[in-house]
């Protein structure tokens, strides 16, 4: 072998300050997603919270434009908030990306033949999955927020909206196939970003995971309830009111 | 001649301190003047670039593996002396000088041994410094185990990986100075000869396993550290890579060879499956401790050992040694392993392998107490064989394992060659005809942490050095002999592939200069070695070039100096006539069958000299005085 | 038994390499897979054929020399084993058995089966190890070292540097190989003054190599022969943040290795 035995590129980096350094190296990327990924899972539990007040008993159809209506009533938060979420996301799928390209990089000539051993379906679909989610989510403020292409879209009749929407098979199939993604990606990367982010303390069976697994069902299921529901015709057709006060000219 | 062994004056306690008061040395701003050529990286190898580097000298190393973290002081098990006395149980430095000159069988030179002692404390210092994670206990402080041939616990151990872990501490400190530049290392990269220029050791050259460059480096001077020459039996518990070739090269230059024949066989190794065999593995010595070993009374007797009654069997180191039994020393163990199956009463496939049977100990403490303390080994033991220890006795049988001789050296560590040292398993310095259990680590690391930075500099500081350039006449030379020779191997296309010979001179060599071996035996053997290298040199079939990664052409270099050791090795073994530690000459024993050393006649380091020309090997004596430990005859009775 | 072999040939690094089919004759399911090999090759050898080319040196599992992807499996189809120490009874005559190099960009190919892993001794000389010059040590009983950790430091100092992680991961990543170094030293007490230095120096030097990110899949735990656990990629992470907060940018000069 030749002499050369010096760090391969060390010396000829240029001079750079620790949060570049840190964005740069494959651990901080993988941080920054842990973090933003349990900032979305923190969204995601909320929003499913949000959502299973189709159930309330009596008055659902109200209980959905309350929350709704809550919702715009934080005014200049609410845009923090969305903010923050776009820059989670925007940061999650960055590094993810960036990640994926160094990844394919280090292989460049793949094995005929890898068998996995332990690998799980979450970690083995996070990156299609995280696709599909990132393009579920899409379709899905288009579809539920912003009304666009919905069939009978009414602003802060939330209840309507999903009840009406969910009568779209094809909207039941993407979403119901979405959420078991989500699923997926919630039983890997709760786990995972618990240890990426160092937090977990050893253990003789490191990879066990009881709580991401019931974080997982709990949201998969969550979520699944609604379009289900709708698809079966549990929600019967309620008109919302909403008062001068409550419209959505007042809220904003 | 008499080999001058420059052993200090004054008494032995004091020699080494007064000796590195009285060396010479090297300018702190002078030392990245000087060059130091290091070949090997296993224990004294990286221990010493590291440390010279530290110093400031300039130190290129060079491993044939392809980092420095495989050499093979990695397969070490069982642990390392050191006489702390941490257990409060009488250790002291004159206790471990006294037992590795008795277990040495009264062969090695008091001076060097002394100073080993002195130095072990050192070194466990720095590896617990550098991060080996040795066993402790539960106040935090390192724990101790015992070892064969001593009655203290001074062995220190990282469960059984201490070699790995004492090799990964050398290894990290080498890699430490890589990355500031004082270490140029060389991996892949295997040393085919010594470079002399007006007989001064002043480089080497060496062949780049990947590309198959053939090139010289050049330096002040030259450190050897490349390992034992075990593999010249072709079976044995070294790495399949472990070879001569460097310290043959030197040798062949003018280096004396000192005890060629000094072996060590240790008992308890896993036999041997079939012909296709390619290594032995050994099973840590402590099985002993619970295991009994046994052989059937009858010859030939094919009945599973559980069919076997207990009087049909026979104890046979219990009957012999009843004293230390089962736990005599290992020379002593593998002795009467092989004296059982020559009698035909052997086990196992071709009758070569003896019982070490736990069933008592299983009956007496439980198997749950075996596992805890014997898991692991019967683990691999069932990997590898595919039996169950804890339902059949293993079988067990000796192998060779470490080699005592190498190049002689003086007590700085240079060899006959001004400029050359030799380090670690590859000189012959401090185990005499024996060595202990956990002695070999001791030994590779205070050679190249404490004492070759020392002595390194006395001659660096003493000497007058010409400067010299590749374009040296002697260089190109020297590099011209190892292409010519590269070519010579490539051109012969013979019908014998390269294992195939070394299979039959390591049969030759277990057969006639094995655990036991007489005149006739050994002169049968002088016949037979070079008829074998003569037909190595017209028949051996070396295929590809020499331009690329070729494995079949590493092996023939170094089976083809096997193929000289090995007549050196059995003239060595036949010239002494006595039986002393791993040399057991039948001739040379007592009524009952133990050996009988000739201290009047044979008190000396065989030290030989190549001969030139094809001339004979020339025989140097260095005489050993014992004035600290007396001789005596050791006993297990 | 009787085997076919689907073994990678390649001449030399950067030249084309392709799938050859050998036989395997009368293999005894007592030889150790490397043995197998072994036969195979002086038959190639007799036949006037370049032997294929693997790496080996102890063959008994410590030194880390061999490994070969054996079926999809890194160091094949046992648990916790060296390819040196699996065995050919755990084949079946009449199979088919698929060998590769480890595949991975800062692995690459030297000739058949043999890669060179350099790239493990760069990340090494990056940080992992403890600034002590020979001769400078206290006393090994200075400084008591809780048994817990000193067994700890061992799991994670058992790594014999064969790269089965790498060569097991999807991504090809060296997370545990470079975690373990780090775990071992960062157990220990001797280990404390550079340990937020050596992570974040060794987590570089590891993406310089061109290592891929880890995802946490698991498979370098399971392919790993001496069943270093992922938890030390945790850890590794936790003192790769708090370096990141606390240790200073490269902006300012740093003497020391780089």
């Amino acid at each position: 072998m030749t002499a050369s035995s010096l760090p391969a590129a060390g010396a000829s980096r240029a001079p750079v300050g620790r949060l570049r350094r840190f964005w740069d190296s494959s651990v901080g990327k993988k941080v920054v997603m842990a973090v933003t990924g349990l900032g979305g899972i923190g969204f995601v539990v909320a929003h499913m919270a949000g959502n299973l007040q189709m159930f309330v008993p009596g008055t659902p159809a109200q209980a959905m434009h309350e929350y709704a209506l809550g919702l715009r009533k934080l005014g200049p938060l609410l845009w923090v908030a969305r903010a923050g979420l776009v820059v989670m996301v925007v940061l999650h799928a960055t590094a993810a990306l960036q990640l994926i390209a160094r990844n394919r990089a280090a292989r460049p000539v793949p094995y005929s033949r890898r068998v996995g051993q332990v690998s799980t379906l979450g970690a083995k679909t996070m990156r299609a999955g995280g696709i599909l989610l990132a393009l579920f989510v899409v379709f899905h403020i288009l579809d539920m927020t912003l009304g666009v292409g919905h069939p009978q879209f009414v602003h802060l009749d939330p209840y309507n909206n999903l009840r009406l929407g969910f009568q779209r098979w094809w909207a039941v199939l993407f979403y119901v196939v979405a959420v078991i993604f989500l699923g997926l990606h919630l039983f890997h990367g709760a786990w995972a970003s618990w240890r990426t982010l160092g937090l977990r303390r050893a253990s003789d069976r490191p990879l066990h995971r009881n709580i991401a697994i019931a974080l997982a069902l709990f949201v998969t299921l969550g979520f699944l309830a609604v379009p289900v529901a709708a698809a079966l015709g549990i929600f019967e057709p309620q008109t919302v009111v909403m008062d001068a006060a409550h419209t959505p000219e007042a809220a904003q | 001649m008499t080999p001058n062994a420059r052993i200090p004056e004054g008494p032995i306690a004091q020699k080494w301190d007064r000796h590195k008061f009285e060396m010479k040395l090297v300018n702190p701003a002078n030392k990245r003047k000087y060059h130091v050529l290091v070949v090997g990286s296993g224990l004294a190898g990286a221990s010493a670039a590291a440390t010279m580097a530290e110093l400031g000298y300039q130190v290129s190393c060079y491993c044939f593996q392809d980092s420095p973290r495989r050499a093979h002081s990695i397969a070490a098990q069982g642990g390392i002396n050191a006489a702390k006395n941490y257990q409060n149980d009488g250790d002291s430095i004159y206790r471990l000088f006294y037992d590795t000159v008795k277990g040495g069988d009264f062969r090695a030179r008091e001076a060097n041994v002394y100073r080993l002692a002195q130095i072990s404390v050192n070194i466990i210092d720095q590896c617990v410094a550098q991060g080996v994670p040795f066993a402790r206990e539960y106040g935090g402080l390192l724990a101790n185990r015992s070892f064969g041939g001593a009655q203290v616990s001074r062995t220190f151990y990282a469960r059984g990986q201490t070699g790995q872990q004492l090799l990964l501490g050398a290894y990290q400190a080498l890699e430490k100075e890589i990355a500031k530049g004082t270490v140029r290392m060389h991996a892949r990269s295997e040393m085919l000869d010594l470079i002399l220029v007006n007989g001064v050791a002043r480089g080497i050259v060496t062949r780049d396993l990947v590309t198959g460059k053939i090139e010289s480096h050049v330096g002040d001077a030259v450190v050897l550290a490349t390992g034992g020459y075990g593999n010249v039996f072709y079976l044995s518990t070294n790495a399949k890579g472990s070879n001569t070739t460097a310290i043959w090269r030197a040798h062949k230059q003018g280096a004396l060879f000192g005890n060629p024949c000094y072996t060590q066989i240790h008992p308890t190794c896993i036999p041997q499956s079939g012909d296709y065999q390619s290594k032995l593995t050994l099973m840590s010595e402590s099985l002993r401790n619970d295991g009994r070993v046994w052989v059937p009374k009858k010859q030939g007797d094919t009945r599973s050992p559980a069919q076997i009654p207990d009087a049909e069997r026979d104890y046979y180191l219990e009957r012999k040694y009843p004293s230390f039994g089962n736990l005599s020393p290992r020379d002593i163990a593998s002795r009467a392993a092989k004296e059982a199956c020559d009698d035909g009463r052997g086990v196992g496939p071709g009758g070569l392998g003896v019982y070490l049977d736990f069933r008592d100990a299983i009956k007496r403490l439980g198997a749950d107490k075996i596992a805890e303390r014997y898991g692991n080994l019967f683990e691999m033991y069932q990997r590898i064989t595919d039996e169950d220890p804890y339902q059949v006795p293993m079988r067990i049988y000796p192998a060779v394992h470490y080699t005592m001789g190498g190049l002689w050296v003086d007590y700085n560590l240079m060899s006959s060659i001004p400029g050359l040292h030799v380090l670690g398993e590859a000189n012959f310095s401090d185990h005499g005809a024996n060595r202990l259990g956990a002695s070999a680590l001791m030994q590779g690391l205070a050679d190249g942490y404490f004492i070759i930075p020392y002595t390194i500099g006395h001659y660096l500081a003493s000497t007058k050095l010409e400067a010299v350039g590749k374009d040296h006449p002697a260089v190109v030379a020297a590099e011209r002999a190892v292409d010519e020779r590269t070519k010579r191997l490539l051109g012969i296309r013979g019908k014998r592939t390269v294992q195939s010979f070394h299979r039959e001179l390591g049969r030759i060599m277990w057969e006639k200069c094995g655990m036991a071996r007489d005149a006739a035996g050994l002169s049968q053997a002088l016949q037979s070695i070079p008829a074998l290298r003569q037909e190595f040199w017209e028949n051996v079939n070396v295929p590809g070039s020499g331009a690329e990664l070729n494995q079949s052409l590493e092996q023939a270099g170094r089976v083809a100096d096997f193929l000289e050791l090995g007549e050196l090795m059995c003239r060595d073994a036949l010239h002494r006539e006595e039986s002393c530690g791993g040399h057991f000459r039948t001739e040379h024993q007592t009524d009952d069958g133990e050996a009988m050393r000739n201290d009047d006649q044979f008190a000396y380091v065989a030290a030989w000299e190549y001969g030139k020309e094809g001339g004979a090997a020339v025989l140097h004596k260095e005489p050993l005085a014992f004035e600290n430990v007396h001789l005596a005859t050791r006993s297990y009775k | 038994m009787n085997l076919t072999l689907k073994v990678w040939r390649q001449a030399g690094p950067g030249a084309p390499g392709a799938f050859a089919e050998y036989q395997a004759r009368d293999i005894s399911p007592d030889m150790s897979f490397l043995e197998m090999l072994d036969v195979v090759n002086e038959d190639l050898t007799a036949k006037g054929e370049m032997p294929i080319a693997f790496d080996h040196d102890c063959r008994e599992g410590i030194c880390g020399m061999c490994g070969l992807m054996i079926n999809g499996s890194a160091h094949g189809p046992m648990k916790a084993t060296t390819t040196c120490q699996l065995h050919m009874r755990s084949f079946r005559s009449g199979e088919t058995i698929t060998i590769e190099p480890w595949r991975a960009s800062a692995f690459p190919v030297l000739r058949d089966l043999c890669v060179d892993r350099s790239s493990f001794d760069r990340i090494i000389q990056a940080g992992g190890y403890v600034s002590v010059q020979t001769g400078n040590a206290v006393d090994g009983n200075a400084l008591p070292v809780p048994k817990p950790d000193a067994d700890a430091a061992m799991d994670a100092a058992a790594c014999i540097g064969c790269g089965a992680c790498v060569a097991a991961c999807p991504n090809g990543s060296a997370s545990l190989f470079t975690a373990a170094k780090v775990s071992h030293l960062g157990h220990l007490p001797q280990g404390q003054p550079e340990r937020y230095r050596r992570a974040l120096k060794m987590v570089a030097q590891m993406d310089l190599e061109t290592f891929g990110g880890c995802t946490l899949f698991g498979e370098c735990q399971e392919a790993c022969p001496k069943d270093i656990s992922i938890d030390t990629i945790a850890r590794m992470n936790r003192d790769y943040m708090q370096a990141s907060a606390f240790e200073p940018g490269e902006n300012r000069k740093s003497g020391g290795a780089g």
